[in-house]
């Protein structure tokens, strides 16, 4: 697999489907943060990212989410051209993400967290919500019926009411993922959705984001360093540095290949 | 000890839920409708004040403590609804129209100052405000042929559909109206969409952008609406004080909303209007113990802000979720008496990190 | 030389003796909210205090001016090394705001204090350079404020050494940035920002030592510190020299505003300058840039 060119046709991959991102690149100054990265992700696909710190990895995911504008390149999703959309549109086009540092409503409870997440089907209007009139009220119970579905997938009932403050490190890393599945997305980034988790709640998390893609459909792009994690639920990995991609194929096909073992410095840990 | 048993979504959203919280409730309407008559002339007119800075508060708190604005200048939008209500009543415009063009113009003026404001954040925002607080007070004082300079304006008599409502009484009955619906419509709003977003916009917006909140439109949005009831608060403390200046609503006033706010505890629409209250009162206490302790008169105007700011030193000291955050201690200690632990509401010791270089 | 080029260089002259006060109340200003991010709204009250204790030696006590000035800046570090240590410290951890909120509660306090224990009169003191005026050339500027001038540039530049060069001035600013690293680096932090507060604490004395004898002993005194957050917004939030050159700028501006724009510019110029550079170069014209990385 050569690094830097596209990715060999998946079965299946309609022309457009899925996530595209071509000759994507990023600079700040002098600093290149990513420099020529080109990949592909199929629908119902799990691909993750992996590299050493300041690989650029997480800088693709600002690019993908809006938060800053690439200086070359294209992204987009499903056939459509999101490479220049308003931030806070990228969520209508079904694509949700969660952060590196946890970013929840502190002073929200998990509730509150969740029916955030649902705000963009919230059918309501202004004068409506003055009066709090009936259609306001229906709204809200519609979204908090979705709301409780995705608690019950990812057991945060005993949570529901808890304010954020006050919750253990792996509980709301747990929240932020249900935060983003409340979106309905069908494209999901997790940014480094492993770490600070010990091995149990690792492994809990691997068979949610194997059930997120096959029982909700949802295409499934994370940035990781865990590789057991890694090795167990991605379909296909791409390993970046210094802002370009090194090599992609199946996690086997990476975790052998020479230059990114020499990347890591003599080999990463299984 | 009590336990909450929902049966529908809804009812974790209703207001009145429990028969306590109904019985307390309806004792505190029939006490507030009885008080005319049952007190003296001179605290009537003290409640009717405290029901118009509570009007104030509550706009002050939708912009800093839902949506986390600071601004240290909202006097000036007391300043714009008085003024303009002043002058359209002079002009001969009908009450209700008077006011709620009031209430758009100071909507308006949140506008042209919100679209600039929402580039800047936390102390830049707060300095900002300020600025544009004295900048309005000076306007005021200069542009003569509509303000009247600095000998102020009278206020014409609040006259709604033939009837004179400017005695004590009927004066009183007005403002607790105005502040009834405002309250009403303002716990409507944070209970919808709008209020959870503003939430959204001041704990992370980078999440809340990711969530489709469009972060800046909401920023907007607040102070919009935060100027339009801090307006429409300045109208009906227009009539409260008959004759206005620029001097009274300098920076202090701004000031005072401040305390009214983060004294009452951020973030909560009860807080705004216990915070208002308590500040509000400050004045009237002060001239009470006064002949007590034998002051010259040029000391009162002293001892007025120093007792300001000894409460407000405090609370931030010992009390930072504010007046709320008593009575949300007060309420948990009765909800789950007699299992109710102190160190629940224990803070963790904290370091300081710097909010420059995150 | 033409009258319009010398009534420009008097109107230059007085805009940087008045910048002078601005930078001098700025360069306190940006020392605590270097050290601790809060920015000091008692600053001005403190300033406000010293003025009226100078009166207080000069004219109460009859004191010789120099030895009135020592004192004075004595009480001013003091003073604010007592609100750092038995107030301040107190909310070490809790968000910015508190901090401001505690700031300006102090500020209140010292206000009322003072109002209540100096009366209304407003009052006024001799220094040595009272009345007494230099030529340079066609224009002519008044001692009292070259004086505060080469103070201001005085200090920044110690200021400015003593937080770049010395040992105590690097473990300041690790404090700021971060503190608990700075505890396990062995930096005593509580002293550290209680000397801070102190010095500039002092500066603030000595700026109200300064600037009384133009502008009276008088409660109001303490509004100069709106004007200082302007400088230091037009220099550059949380530089030193930003400092200094924000408040020259600032009071040349002030100055040529009051001649050439129409009347009334001159009072709000310095409010106009801060939310036109927030708004459109929030960095002003030396400070450093940030944003929150996600």
């Amino acid at each position: 697999m050569n690094a830097g060119t596209r990715s060999t046709p998946q079965a299946g991959n309609a022309a457009g489907a899925g996530l595209q991102v071509r000759q994507l690149a990023l600079r700040f100054g002098g600093v290149h943060a990513i420099r020529d990265i080109s990949f592909d992700v199929a629908p119902g696909e799990i691909f993750a990212i992996i590299g050493p710190n300041g690989a650029g990895k997480t800088s693709v995911f600002n690019v993908i989410t809006r938060v800053f504008d690439p200086s070359a390149g294209s992204v987009s999703f499903d056939g459509v051209d999101i490479t220049r959309i308003a931030r806070h549109r990228v969520v209508t086009h079904g694509i949700a993400r969660t952060f590196q540092n946890i970013e929840l409503f502190e002073g929200a409870t998990v509730l509150d967290n969740l029916m955030l997440g649902c705000h963009r089907f919230a059918e309501e209007s202004f004068l409506g919500q003055c009066l709090w009139s009936k259609a306001v009220r229906q709204s809200q119970a519609r979204l908090r019926a979705h709301v409780e579905e995705v608690i019950d997938l990812l057991d945060l009932a005993p949570h529901r009411n808890s304010l954020i403050t006050g919750l253990p490190y792996g509980v709301r890393k747990v929240v932020e993922l249900a935060r983003a599945l409340a979106t309905k997305p069908r494209l999901l980034l997790l940014d480094e959705p492993a770490s600070g988790l010990n091995p149990e709640e690792t492994q809990d998390l691997a068979f949610w984001i194997d059930d997120i893609r096959s029982d909700l459909g949802i295409t499934v792009v994370m940035v990781e360093h865990d590789m057991s994690l890694v090795s167990e639920v991605a379909d296909r990995v791409l390993c970046m540095n210094l802002g370009e991609a090194l090599s992609s194929g199946t996690p086997r096909q990476v975790q052998s290949d020479p230059k990114v073992i020499a990347a890591y410095l003599g080999g990463d840990s299984e | 000890m009590r336990f909450d048993y929902d049966t529908s979504y809804l009812d974790a959203k209703r207001l009145l839920r429990y028969p306590a919280q109904k019985l307390a409730y309806a004792a505190l309407a029939i006490l507030l409708l009885a008080a005319p008559w049952l007190l003296p002339k001179y605290y009537v007119g003290e409640l009717t004040y405290l029901f118009i800075m509570a009007i104030a508060s509550l706009g002050l708190m939708v912009l800093s403590g839902y949506t986390g604005q600071v601004s240290l200048g909202h006097a000036a939008f007391l300043a714009v609804g008085a003024y303009a209500h002043a002058w359209l009543l002079s002009q001969g415009a009908p009450w209700l129209l008077s006011i709620a063009l009031a209430t758009a113009i100071s909507a308006l003026v949140g506008l042209l100052l919100g679209l600039p404001a929402i580039r800047v954040s936390g102390l830049y925002l707060a300095m900002v405000t300020l600025a544009f607080a004295i900048l309005i007070e000076h306007v005021l004082g200069r542009w003569k042929s509509v303000t009247g300079g600095f000998n102020g304006l009278p206020v014409g008599d609040p006259v709604i559909l033939g009837a004179n409502l400017s005695g004590l009484k009927s004066f009183y009955f007005l403002a607790l109206i105005s502040l009834v619906l405002t309250v009403a419509v303002l716990i409507n709003l944070m209970r919808g969409k709008t209020g959870r977003a503003f939430v959204g916009v001041r704990d992370s917006e980078a999440a809340a952008a990711s969530l489709g909140i469009w972060v800046a439109g909401y920023k907007v949005l607040a102070f919009v609406i935060s100027a339009a009831v801090c307006g429409f608060a300045g109208a009906l403390l227009a009539h409260h004080v008959r004759h206005i200046t620029p001097e009274g609503f300098n920076l202090l006033l701004s000031l005072e909303l401040v305390l009214m706010v983060t004294i009452g505890g951020l973030g909560s629409l009860r807080g705004a209007i216990l915070g208002a209250f308590l500040i509000g009162m400050v004045p009237a206490l002060i001239s009470q113990i006064k002949p007590l302790l034998g002051d010259r008169i040029a000391k009162q105007f002293g001892l007025e802000i120093f007792f300001f700011g000894l409460i407000l030193a405090i609370f931030v000291l010992f009390e930072p979720k504010g007046l709320n955050g008593r009575w949300l201690k007060v309420k948990a200690f009765f909800d789950t008496f007699p299992l109710y632990r102190k160190d629940v509401f224990r803070r963790g010791k904290t370091y300081m990190k710097s909010e420059r270089y995150r | 030389m033409p009258p319009e080029i010398i009534a420009n260089l008097q109107l230059a002259l007085n805009g940087m003796a008045t910048g002078a006060i601005y930078a001098l109340v700025a360069l306190g200003l940006v020392i605590t909210y270097k050290a601790t991010e809060v920015l000091n709204f008692a600053h001005g009250d403190v300033l406000m205090a010293s003025a009226f204790v100078a009166w207080g030696l000069i004219v109460g006590l009859g004191l010789p001016f120099w030895l009135a000035a020592l004192l004075t800046v004595a009480f001013a570090a003091v003073l604010s090394w007592q609100i750092d240590a038995r107030i301040m410290r107190r909310i070490v951890g809790q968000p910015q705001f508190a901090g401001v909120m505690l700031t300006i509660a102090i500020a209140f306090m010292l206000r009322g204090l003072v109002s209540m224990f100096f009366g209304p009169e407003s009052r006024s003191y001799p220094t040595p350079w009272t009345q007494q005026s230099t030529h340079i050339g066609p224009v002519v500027v008044s001692d009292l404020n070259l004086v505060i001038l080469a103070v201001a540039l005085l200090l920044t530049a110690l200021i400015y050494v003593f937080l770049r060069r010395t040992a105590l001035g690097v473990s300041i600013q690790a404090a700021s940035q971060n503190q608990l690293a700075a505890y396990l680096s062995g930096i005593r932090v509580k002293r550290v920002t209680s000397l801070v507060w102190a010095l500039a604490g002092a500066v603030s004395g000595a700026c109200g030592l300064l600037l009384a004898p133009i502008a009276l002993v008088d409660i109001s005194l303490w509004i100069v510190v709106l004007k200082a957050l302007a400088a230091l917004v037009l220099g550059g939030f949380g530089s030193i020299p930003g400092a200094i050159l924000g408040g020259l700028l600032l009071g040349l501006i002030e100055q040529f505003a009051g001649v050439y724009l129409p009347d009334g510019s001159k009072d709000v110029a310095a409010y106009v300058v801060l939310i036109a550079t927030l708004v459109l170069w929030p960095r002003g014209l030396l400070g450093e840039a940030h944003g929150r990385r996600v």
